[in-house]
């Protein structure tokens, strides 16, 4: 790593202000992915401002219809939350299956929704769930937050704080992952609220996370994985690499889509 | 340079580090507790958890500055005097390690599985819960029997009884 300095605020509105006070500084969540960065030296910001201490970033709420999520909030917190359990089951399994449980007992929602990996799990889950994420400035709705590969619409300074998901029970989440990495080769997140169905899709697409609008036509005649009989994803604009070719991850898509919709469906 | 106090296997400890100082970093080069190890320094093999508040980390993948005021449990703060913690004893019971790299790790995770879920543990669980830890040499039938076998000791209160095996 190279040389940085420390900064470890007490609140949310401490770290905004360190941030712009400080040249070339990073916000360090639960440092999963800068750290190891670092070690490359793929990175070298002069300045880590670490959330850990920011008590007003944690924490699980029940608000209404909405469920709200405290950016730090870790993994393990969200998989063992009988909030989320109850608000949104398949949220919880999604975060009981992210990395191992030495990871979700540091990785946190932010810092997985601010990096937004193509392979990342929570992506699939906000834009599919129609979650908000909240920032110190503004409000965001994740089909504006997520805009490409590791990018958000997050400008300079902005901090997330928590992310509000409505609640729903009809909803599913299936990965293939990669063994080695734990990461998604194709993971599909499957939620119905109301007569609204949206299909999200990550590890698959050259850009990140996106939508699947023919499954959700198709689901939309009828909830049931049988819907999706004979739909395939086309090849075109997925992800081909070492470890799966864009047909594999894009045949996995219709494969994974269907567990997703069993486990919404309460049939897996 | 910054300063840095920590609780160590109950004992306080104080010191003045680089921030790039990593946990596993200050634990095996400040504090000499070497049991704790780095194996691939990428956080995928899991010889470097330790317990940080009751949780197992990865150590090499947290800043030491991060745990400022936080309470480290290690590999050397399991036994009790010169009495083994119940999971090592199973470990050495069941012939859980082979060159034992892993070993410090994969005991501090056996204990943090037993923290989350219980003395009764099947071993679908115990393979799941492991995902963290890579074992090289022996493969994990071993290493699964003596978490099972050290999680069940673990409610007794006591070191499981020798076999006479010796």
């Amino acid at each position: 790593m190279y040389a940085f300095t420390y900064h470890r605020p007490a609140t949310a509105r401490q770290a905004a202000s360190l941030l712009a006070k400080k040249e070339d500084a990073k916000l360090l969540a639960g440092g999963h992915t800068l750290l190891p960065t670092m070690k490359q030296r793929l990175a070298s910001p002069g300045a880590l401002v670490d959330l850990s201490s920011c008590a007003d970033l944690k924490g699980i709420t029940r608000k209404g219809r909405n469920l709200v999520i405290g950016a730090m909030t870790t993994h393990a917190e969200v998989a063992a939350s009988p909030e989320v359990q109850e608000a949104i089951p398949a949220l919880a399994y999604l975060a009981s299956h992210i990395g191992d449980p030495h990871v979700r007992h540091r990785g946190t929602i932010g810092g997985s929704v601010a990096n937004n990996d193509p392979a990342a799990d929570y992506p699939a889950a906000l834009l599919a769930l129609g979650a908000t994420v909240v920032t110190n400035k503004r409000k965001l709705a994740a089909e504006e937050f997520f805009s490409g590969l590791y990018e958000t619409a997050l400008d300079e300074g902005e901090i997330i704080v928590k992310v509000s998901f409505p609640a729903t029970s009809k909803a599913g989440y299936a990965k293939f992952r990669n063994p080695a990495s734990r990461y998604a080769l194709v993971g599909v997140f499957v939620a119905k609220r109301g007569s609204e169905i949206a299909v999200a899709i990550t590890g698959a697409g050259e850009g990140g996370v996106f939508r699947w609008p023919e499954a959700e036509a198709a689901l939309k005649a009828r909830f049931a994985g049988k819907s999706l009989d004979g739909l395939k994803h086309t090849a075109k604009g997925i992800n081909g690499d070492i470890h799966a070719d864009a047909e594999y991850r894009a045949h996995l898509i219709g494969v994974m889509a269907k567990q997703a919709v069993a486990q919404a469906t309460g049939k897996a | 340079m910054a300063n840095l106090s920590m609780t160590v296997n109950g004992k306080s400890v104080t010191a003045t580090v680089d921030p790039r100082t990593l946990l596993v970093q200050f634990l095996r080069e400040n504090l000499r507790l070497t049991g704790t190890h780095v194996g691939c320094d990428t956080s995928q093999c899991g010889a470097c958890v330790v317990h940080l508040d009751g949780k197992a980390v990865k150590a090499c993948t947290t800043l030491a500055l991060s745990c400022e005021g936080a309470s480290v449990t290690t590999i050397e703060g399991l036994a009790n005097g010169g009495t083994l913690h119940p999971m090592q004893e199973a470990f050495r019971e069941h012939h859980g390690l082979q060159c034992g790299f892993c070993t410090p790790g994969m005991i501090m995770s056996a204990v943090d599985i037993v923290n989350r879920r219980g003395n009764s543990l099947d071993e679908k669980t115990i393979r799941e819960d492991l995902d963290g830890n890579i074992c090289r040499c022996t493969g994990y039938h071993n290493i699964v029997k003596a978490v099972a076998a050290g999680a069940e000791a673990m409610g007794k209160g006591a070191a499981p009884v020798r076999q006479a095996a010796e």
